[in-house]
């Protein structure tokens, strides 16, 4: 991977995540592409804990942390104020996880893409609160384990779909991506560097301790998701125009339930659920992007 | 320039001159007329600066920490529920050492709604770390967001402009409005000695230890006890080119003065009224306008208090289960250092007017004259229904 594809690097070694975080790759593919003239502001979260102690950092570009709800509208200041002084071509990547983008920072979000302000927000979506230690979040799917959907309360709410929502506002463009699949997830983020105004990237980081599973399997389960379409890969231009991404042929979900400790203590009436929300969504998605397959 | 000019317009001008860059705000009744009149400024060109119409007032202020912290010069406006809303946000400022400026136009907060003036809203966010200046008149509007920019700059902090809701906020008085060059000449351009930028990458707000974060709490305290200073400097000089002076506090007649009535805001004119009144039937008054209330301005209260055995406290605001906030912060600052005798009393909150004949009674009643109002705890509350 690294003497391959990664020829900047400005993830420095030594963050402070865990073995096998998922997000800190995805961090690392984004900024292969966006380069050293990217702003990052990001909320709580995973991120600004491991990123490093105060002075020291793991990345070569600077790093705001802001509040958790505010993630999108303080990007839109930094936005404002380099345009003000003429910094147009600095990137501003706004970055939040799925609880800081999906919840509470759903509403910072909406304005900000409701203006198109121009930036590039990355949800990078390990289903869950991890920072605090595994809570549900509306990304969480449906029969998940999570320490507020324990097995005497599971979750029965299929996973919100935030593509969906992100289409709604007509955003020049939003796509989804897994870090199990970094050429892809990396030539989506070149995509969205050409275009100006909101741009939006779901993206898949499998959490080894979140979802229970082997540090050295993270791409795999990343992969294995896609796969199983539980998270297919899409991108939609202009919140109408929407095109698969060429994928490998479906595979059962169970391949992907069953490599992950989250997933162990389903029910097979919660397999069904899962089964059919998968089932659902993808129809949904096949419906809408019809024979538009991106080359 | 002479202008008839109100409050909330007067708070725009003031931005426009200052040349803030970024402006991020959201509409709330009584502050609405600033944000309408900065769109009109920055659409016409009058304003060079980015206008970023938020979703909410926690947006808003998360817009001004994005601008703030990449070195541009951030104003926003609010009221009440709106500064409730940006609580969280409010301690991101300062705590980031950010110097946004902000008029809160003071109102109740609900429920039951009610638009009208009320200290609460300011001064329950007196910990989050904002210097807190209060206005007694238009001209203070349009001086004090200059002399803010000048001090938030110099210390690194955030200033919260308040204007008593409608009281100030609607009332149009006949104004001297500074040329753009004098602006210029008391107020430079921002250029923050550090700031997040994309040459010097680093991090803003991530995780640190504590021995970094109890100091930086402990500079950031050091800091604002000096802003008291700072902004009687900024205010002097302010005076020797406008001949204007906008000071921590304002004292009326208390040279001599053995009751002191103490207000904040815009009740400030009657309570001079009142001192006035009563020094003719031989009480020996004057007041005191409690411009700054963060910080508290312990110096020069306490100078300025010296002589007085009585000072008469009106609070528009009530720290539920304590007592008036003024007057809590005044015995505060007077604990072992003073004798004299701090009388509280709540009024003027949801639209009750403060006159000066309320005043020279609150001040009978504290010399032991008739009974005003109903005693409740260490206040008096004024015009309340048993
Ligand atoms: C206003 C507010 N509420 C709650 C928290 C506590 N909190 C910090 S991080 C977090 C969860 C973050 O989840 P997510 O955005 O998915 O990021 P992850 O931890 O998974 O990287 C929560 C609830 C907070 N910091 N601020
Ligand atoms: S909990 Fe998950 S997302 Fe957070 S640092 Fe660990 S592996 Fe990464
Ligand atoms: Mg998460």
């Amino acid at each position: 991977m690294n003497s391959k594809i990664l020829k900047q690097e400005l993830l420095a070694p030594g963050h402070m995540g865990c073995p096998g975080c998922g997000a800190s790759l995805v961090m690392r593919y984004v900024l292969e592409v966006l380069g050293p003239k990217t702003m990052v502001v990001m909320p709580a979260g995973c991120w600004p804990t491991f990123v490093g102690l105060y002075p020291s950092t793991c990345l070569r570009v600077p790093v705001m942390s802001v509040p958790f709800a505010t993630t999108a509208m303080a990007a839109a200041g930094v936005r404002a104020s380099l345009n003000r002084q003429g910094k147009g071509d600095t990137n501003v990547l706004a970055w939040a996880g799925d609880g800081g983008t999906f919840d509470i920072g759903l509403q910072a979000l909406s304005g900000a893409a409701e203006k198109n302000t121009d930036l590039i927000y990355v949800c990078y979506d390990n289903e869950a609160y991890m920072n605090t230690g595994i809570q549900r979040s509306s990304a969480t799917p449906p029969g998940c384990w999570t320490t507020t959907t324990p097995a005497s309360a599971p979750k029965v709410e299929p996973k919100k779909n935030i593509v969906e929502i992100m289409a709604a506002h007509r955003i020049p463009y939003a796509a989804t991506a897994s870090v199990g699949y970094p050429r892809d997830l990396m030539e989506k983020v070149e995509k969205a560097k050409g275009l100006k105004g909101t741009r939006f990237l779901h993206i898949l980081a499998s959490c080894p301790t979140g979802w229970r599973h082997e540090t050295e399997l993270t791409m795999e389960v990343a992969r294995k998701a896609v796969e199983c379409r539980a998270f297919p890969l899409y991108e939609v231009w202009d919140g109408v125009r929407w095109s698969l991404t060429p994928m490998v042929a479906k595979t059962p979900v169970a391949d992907y339930l069953n490599m992950q400790g989250r997933f162990k203590g389903m029910t097979a009436p919660q397999r069904e659920v899962f089964q059919t929300w998968v089932n659902e969504d993808w129809e949904r998605l096949r419906e809408k992007c019809g024979d538009n397959q991106a080359a | 320039m002479k202008k008839v000019i109100m409050g909330t317009e007067t708070a725009a001008l003031a931005a426009v001159l200052a040349r803030v860059q970024v402006v991020a705000a959201y509409p709330i009744t009584p502050q609405t007329v600033t944000v309408e009149e900065l769109s009109d400024y920055i659409g016409k060109g009058e304003l060079d600066a980015e206008y970023i119409t938020v979703e909410s007032e926690h947006s808003a202020m998360a817009a001004c920490v994005g601008a703030s912290a990449t070195g541009s010069r951030a104003f926003t406006a609010t009221s009440s529920q709106g500064l409730a809303l940006m609580h969280e946000m409010l301690h991101h400022a300062a705590g980031g050492r950010l110097p946004i400026v902000m008029l809160n136009a003071n109102r109740a907060l609900s429920p039951p709604w009610n638009l009208y003036c009320d200290h609460t809203d300011s001064l329950s966010q007196r910990d989050t770390g904002w210097v807190q200046y209060y206005c007694c008149d238009v001209q203070d509007v349009m001086d004090s967001t200059f002399i803010a920019y000048r001090v938030a700059e110099k210390v690194m902090l955030p200033v919260m402009i308040n204007l008593d809701g409608f009281y100030l906020t609607h009332t149009s008085e006949v104004i001297d409005v500074p040329d753009q060059e004098e602006v210029d000449r008391y107020l430079p351009p921002y250029d923050p000695v550090d700031k997040v930028d994309v040459d010097n990458p680093s991090t803003y707000g991530c995780v640190c230890g504590a021995d970094l974060f109890s100091s930086l709490k402990y500079r950031r305290q050091m800091d604002t006890l000096a802003v008291e200073q700072a902004w009687q400097e900024a205010s002097d000089e302010f005076a020797a080119r406008f001949g204007r002076s906008h000071a921590p506090v304002q004292g009326h007649n208390l040279d001599d003065a053995e009751v002191v009535i103490v207000t904040i805001g815009t009740a400030g004119g009657a309570a001079q009224l009142a001192a006035d009144a009563l020094r003719k039937e031989g009480v020996v008054a004057g007041s005191l306008n409690l411009a700054m209330v963060r910080p508290f301005p312990h110096q020069s209260f306490r100078q300025a208090v010296s002589g007085a055995k009585h000072l008469v406290v009106l609070d528009r605001d009530v720290s539920y289960g304590g007592e008036g906030i003024v007057a809590q912060e005044i015995k505060s600052c007077l604990y072992g250092k003073s004798s004299a005798q701090v009388h509280g009393f709540i009024a003027g909150a949801g639209g009750m007017d403060i006159t000066e004949e309320l005043l020279a009674d609150m001040t009978r009643e504290a010399l032991g004259g008739q009974k005003q109002g109903l005693e409740l705890g260490d206040s008096i509350w004024i015009k309340v229904l048993p």
